[in-house]
């Protein structure tokens, strides 16, 4: 049904995986290459559409500028904030250490 | 035999709760009571605390002893996919990197659901982040279809979709953002309603794809798609794209009396993959819009059939950047093997997501990434322009459109999920609704000869949640289709 006779772009699927940060296994990759090649191919289809003159659409309706007044609301607790974080301490998202000490 | 409470729409529970025939503990102990004995079989509640839905069921009895009653919902139990925040419950949306994420607030739509007295009941299994046709994207169980359990209840809102049809709620909330309310409610045989964008808040509904996400109800009859659409549709400043729109009584709009409706049929665009009985069954529906008195017009749709590339485009580029938050630091899952910040992100990332999930974050990423942004991103923006520009063409000419839901029944388990692009047609006829913005309803129109149920769709004009809904009622009223139960 689908054109899966066309020539599949190539993804370099290394590459896309490090810019999303995640990490894939060997089979994962070699699995979503071929997935990710029949996708592609099928989105091929758009190439057909003559889009000169055509203005992008972001958004359905697109509203600008939603300003809120400037009045204080009430927030989360440093309790409430942390309720999910993994690790934490003195009120704040403990991470791993980001900056040598060297 | 009288109708069990639990087989009974929202409608049919408010009378007996305001003639004091049924109080909210005993309508709400015959959902759990039903949900005891089914799930087993169906599977679809990720989570329940009877307790608390008791609890607040007892509080709605206190209200109306009290004479404060709010409402018809007061005292009703709704059900709530595992999408959207409830403080306090659990929300994992069916993936493992949210399992054991507690909500710290309320959703607006939960709320607005509490002010009107819902018993809000259970957390709704789905497609893991909403990613997917057919509910086996879960990292938790598969759902059954209450229809034929060895068959898929749609997706992503299966979990919502099965739990109306197997009576464990009258009612629930899906979200859609490219045919999850409509897909599996047609496919369950209940109604669907994905409103405009923007006229429900997305406060605490978590974030899939920013452009296309809203949060409707699902349920038995186009009359309860009113009732819980009227009770959290309308302007919420909390979500800057929710729109300053005035809220019109959806219910009376059912009541009033028929109008000389024009209906478009895009026929060239239900293509081949339609199944012949769905496609007999959405020709009857058209016959009988015609024997009321609608005028029927062929329209055409000339982009439809990209709606599929643009949405997958768009879809999978927001939601790349929208999962981008769960990096192991906020949102409960960080690996065990983190040694620094950089192997944080990617293990975290790869434990907590599944298959489906990492596919599209793959996708999104590259159709943003330089180099090909222009060719796929920005193209796929062109082109929804083109998408969106049809149907105001069209509208220009009727007043609704109706489709197909869905291009087939229920497909048995598996049978599509090595194949995600075969997975992605079944959201065809629903996907382009979303990109242009606009209202759609799926509502029960047959069953196949094998009893599982067929559905059709209504698209409107932005805003015309009110039309569709008459419309629905229309022909739900003149067949008995809503009110067929699956034996389980």
């Amino acid at each position: 049904m689908l054109a899966r006779f066309m020539p599949q772009p190539s993804v370099d699927i290394d590459y896309v995986a490090n810019l999303a940060r995640l990490d894939l296994t060997a089979e994962e990759k070699v699995r979503f290459a071929a997935q990710l090649g029949d996708i592609l191919a099928y989105f091929e289809k758009l190439n057909a559409v003559d889009v000169s003159g055509v203005e992008p659409m972001a958004h359905a309706f697109p509203v600008f500028n939603v300003l809120d007044d400037d009045v204080e609301q009430p927030g989360f607790s440093p309790a409430e904030a942390l309720l999910n974080a993994p690790a934490q301490r003195d009120n704040q998202f403990l991470v791993p250490k980001v900056v040598d000490d060297a | 035999m009288p109708e069990p409470l639990h087989s009974m729409t929202i409608a049919e529970l408010g009378r007996r709760l305001a003639a004091k025939q049924a109080s909210s503990e005993e309508v709400t102990r015959a959902f759990v009571e039903r949900s005891r004995a089914v799930e087993p079989k169906v599977g679809a509640f990720l989570h329940r605390d009877e307790d608390d839905a008791l609890a607040q069921a007892r509080a709605a009895d206190q209200r109306r002893a009290a004479g404060q009653t709010r409402g018809p919902l007061d005292g009703v139990p709704i059900g709530i996919k595992d999408v959207v925040a409830v403080k306090g419950q659990p929300l994992t949306c069916a993936s493992k990197i949210l399992k054991k994420f507690i909500s710290p607030y309320d959703a607006t739509v939960i709320e607005r659901l509490r002010a009107a007295g819902a018993v809000l009941w259970g957390r709704l299994n789905m497609d893991e982040f909403a990613m997917g046709s057919s509910t086996e994207n879960s990292a938790y169980q598969t759902t059954s279809n209450p229809w034929d359990l060895s068959r898929i209840p749609g997706g992503s809102s299966g979990g919502s979709a099965a739990a109306v049809a197997a009576g464990e709620a009258p009612a629930a909330l899906g979200s859609d953002t490219g045919g999850s309310i409509r897909q599996p409610a047609s496919l369950c045989g209940i109604v669907g309603l994905k409103p405009t964008y923007g006229v429900v808040s997305r406060y605490g509904l978590v974030a899939f794809a920013s452009s296309l996400d809203q949060i409707g109800p699902m349920t038995r009859t186009t009359e309860d798609a009113a009732l819980l659409l009227q009770s959290f549709a309308g302007h919420d400043p909390r979500d800057s794209t929710s729109l300053k729109q005035p809220v019109p009584d959806y219910t009376a709009a059912l009541a009033a009396p028929p109008k000389p409706w024009t209906i478009g049929v895009p026929r060239d665009f239900f293509g081949a993959g339609l199944d012949a009985e769905v496609r007999a069954s959405i020709e009857s529906a058209i016959e009988f819009y015609k024997s009321r008195g609608c005028k029927i017009v062929d329209i055409t749709l000339p982009h439809a059939d990209l709606g599929l590339p643009v949405y997958y485009i768009i879809a999978t580029a927001e939601a790349s950047s929208n999962l981008a938050r769960y990096d192991g630091v906020r949102y409960t899952h960080r690996s065990p093997e983190t040694t620094d910040v950089l192997n944080m992100y990617f293990k975290s990332r790869a434990e907590g997501f599944g298959p489906e999930v990492k596919r599209r974050i793959i996708l999104g990423t590259y159709v943003l990434s330089s180099g090909y942004y222009d060719a796929y991103y920005l193209r796929a923006q062109k082109v929804r322009t083109l998408i969106r520009r049809d149907f105001e063409n069209a509208f220009q000419q009727v007043d609704a459109i109706l489709t197909p839901t869905a291009p087939t029944a229920a497909f048995k388990r598996g049978e599509k999920s090595d194949d995600p692009l075969a997975m992605y047609l079944s959201d065809i006829y629903t996907i382009s609704v979303n990109l242009a913005g606009l209202p759609g309803l799926s509502l029960p129109c047959g069953f196949t000869k094998s009893n599982l149920p067929i559905g059709l769709q209504l698209i409107g004009r932005p805003f015309a949640e009110a039309d569709l809904l008459a419309l629905g009622h229309l022909f739900e009223t003149a067949h008995d289709y809503h009110s067929r139960r699956a034996l389980l």
